[in-house]
């Protein structure tokens, strides 16, 4: 598993509904799953932002960016280029 | 098949529905509550003017208190509009400045210092709203910040999750502590105290937890706001509430409810919720409200997620076990 990956999951299991994260597989929604609501979203984006040094723009906060643990692990390498 | 949704879905009659409501308000105050009377916050606001009409058709003027809860940051027009209604109601009323104590808890110094921290120069004599942003997918949604420094021009950003947090929760205090008084003249009166959700807050949580969400009874929870407008103008009340946009008076700039929670004006927002709840399909939304059916689609899953998030503030305290011999 990536670093990246790991530390999302650590982050998701800590600070969310830890007992579905176990189970979450790394395409599944975070949203429809449950796992992350809507104020959890936006504490997504700070982590996103604050632990990985980077800058979500407004336009980037889509589902195919930031709605699975895939997406946010293939988002992220992508902003740190 | 159920023919599509016209307007006509949500035309009440009005006479028969005020006639159900009072008997019911009665009926819930002394025979079940057992209280004297009622006490209604009167913000100047569609809902609790409705409230404070249906309230005199219930009990008589001379068993409703009308408050006037004016803070700090509170538009000027609300309590001269709460005036007028509760004046024309024959409502005995009392007016309680709660901005002192929300200086004492230190309300608006936890909200700028949040919002400092997006803006540093920001400091109280600017204003400020938080407006809800995104919204492309239900649930994806995020909050800015508004500012507007003395004579300047609006500034916007957006709110990392602690800010943004902190800033509801100290904006909370307003709800809380209007409650708070609320409760005080109902204890000294023996009176209860009226809610004013109408469906579309209630149903989609639009209300804070201990604050404007607590009361004794909510006679309007099970009316859309464009029913509650047309009880407003069978009723007479002024014309300055029958004709007003809901706002939520809680920032000192200017917020409509739709740019702070729901995202679409009310009467688009009455006619998804009613469609959503009658199990029609997103494309007879999307025709009856001139939006795509994929908006359509966005806004059923936004009540749903919306649902989902604010049960939490519908839930009564929750036991380890059951006791019986209470209730629940």
């Amino acid at each position: 598993m990536s670093d990246i990956k790991q530390e999302l999951r650590a982050y998701i299991a800590e600070n969310f509904i830890v007992s579905a994260t176990a189970s979450l597989t790394d395409e599944a929604s975070l949203l429809d799953s449950g796992v992350v609501d809507s104020t959890g979203f936006i504490e997504l984006i700070s982590f996103l932002e604050e632990h990985f040094g980077i800058q979500v723009k407004d336009e980037e906060m889509v589902p195919e960016n930031l709605d699975s643990i895939a997406n946010l692990e293939a988002y992220v390498k992508r902003k740190r280029g | 098949m159920s023919a599509p949704f016209t307007p006509a879905a949500l035309e009440l009659d009005c006479e028969a529905e005020i006639a159900r409501i009072t008997a019911r308000m009665q009926d819930i105050v002394f025979n079940r509550l057992r209280r004297k009377g009622v006490i209604v916050a009167m913000s100047g606001g569609v809902d609790s003017s409705v409230c404070a009409g249906l309230a005199v058709r219930a009990f008589g003027p001379e068993k409703v208190l009308g408050l006037l809860l004016p803070e700090h940051e509170s538009a000027g027009t609300s309590a001269e509009l709460g005036e007028v209604v509760a004046r024309q109601q024959g409502i005995t009323f009392l007016t309680e400045h709660i901005g002192p104590a929300l200086d004492g808890l230190g309300c608006y110094r936890r909200r700028d210092e949040a919002i400092r921290h997006v803006f540093p120069d920001y400091t109280a004599e600017w204003k400020s709203k938080i407006i809800i942003a995104g919204g492309g997918v239900a649930g994806m949604t995020f909050f800015k910040i508004v500012v507007q420094p003395p004579g300047g021009e609006l500034l916007e950003k957006r709110l990392p999750a602690r800010d943004y947090l902190q800033i509801v929760a100290a904006t909370n205090f307003k709800q809380r502590i209007r409650k708070n008084m609320e409760y005080y003249h109902a204890d000294r009166l023996h009176y209860a105290v009226i809610g004013t959700p109408n469906r579309l807050e209630y149903d989609q949580g639009f209300f804070v937890k201990g604050g404007d969400g607590l009361a004794d009874l909510k006679p309007i929870a099970h009316l859309y706001k464009t029913q509650v407008y047309q009880l407003a103008r069978h009723m007479q009340l002024p014309d300055a509430v029958c004709n007003a946009r809901p706002t939520t008076d809680t920032y000192s700039l200017a917020q409509t409810q739709d740019e702070f929670y729901f995202g679409l004006p009310y009467e688009k927002m009455d006619v998804a919720l009613w469609c959503h709840i009658h199990g029609r399909p997103a494309a007879e939304l999307a025709a009856a409200i001139g939006i795509t059916e994929a908006a359509a689609e966005r806004a059923y899953g936004d009540i749903e997620a919306k649902r989902r998030t604010t049960a939490y503030l519908h839930a009564r305290p929750v036991l380890i076990d059951d006791v019986p011999e209470i209730g629940h």
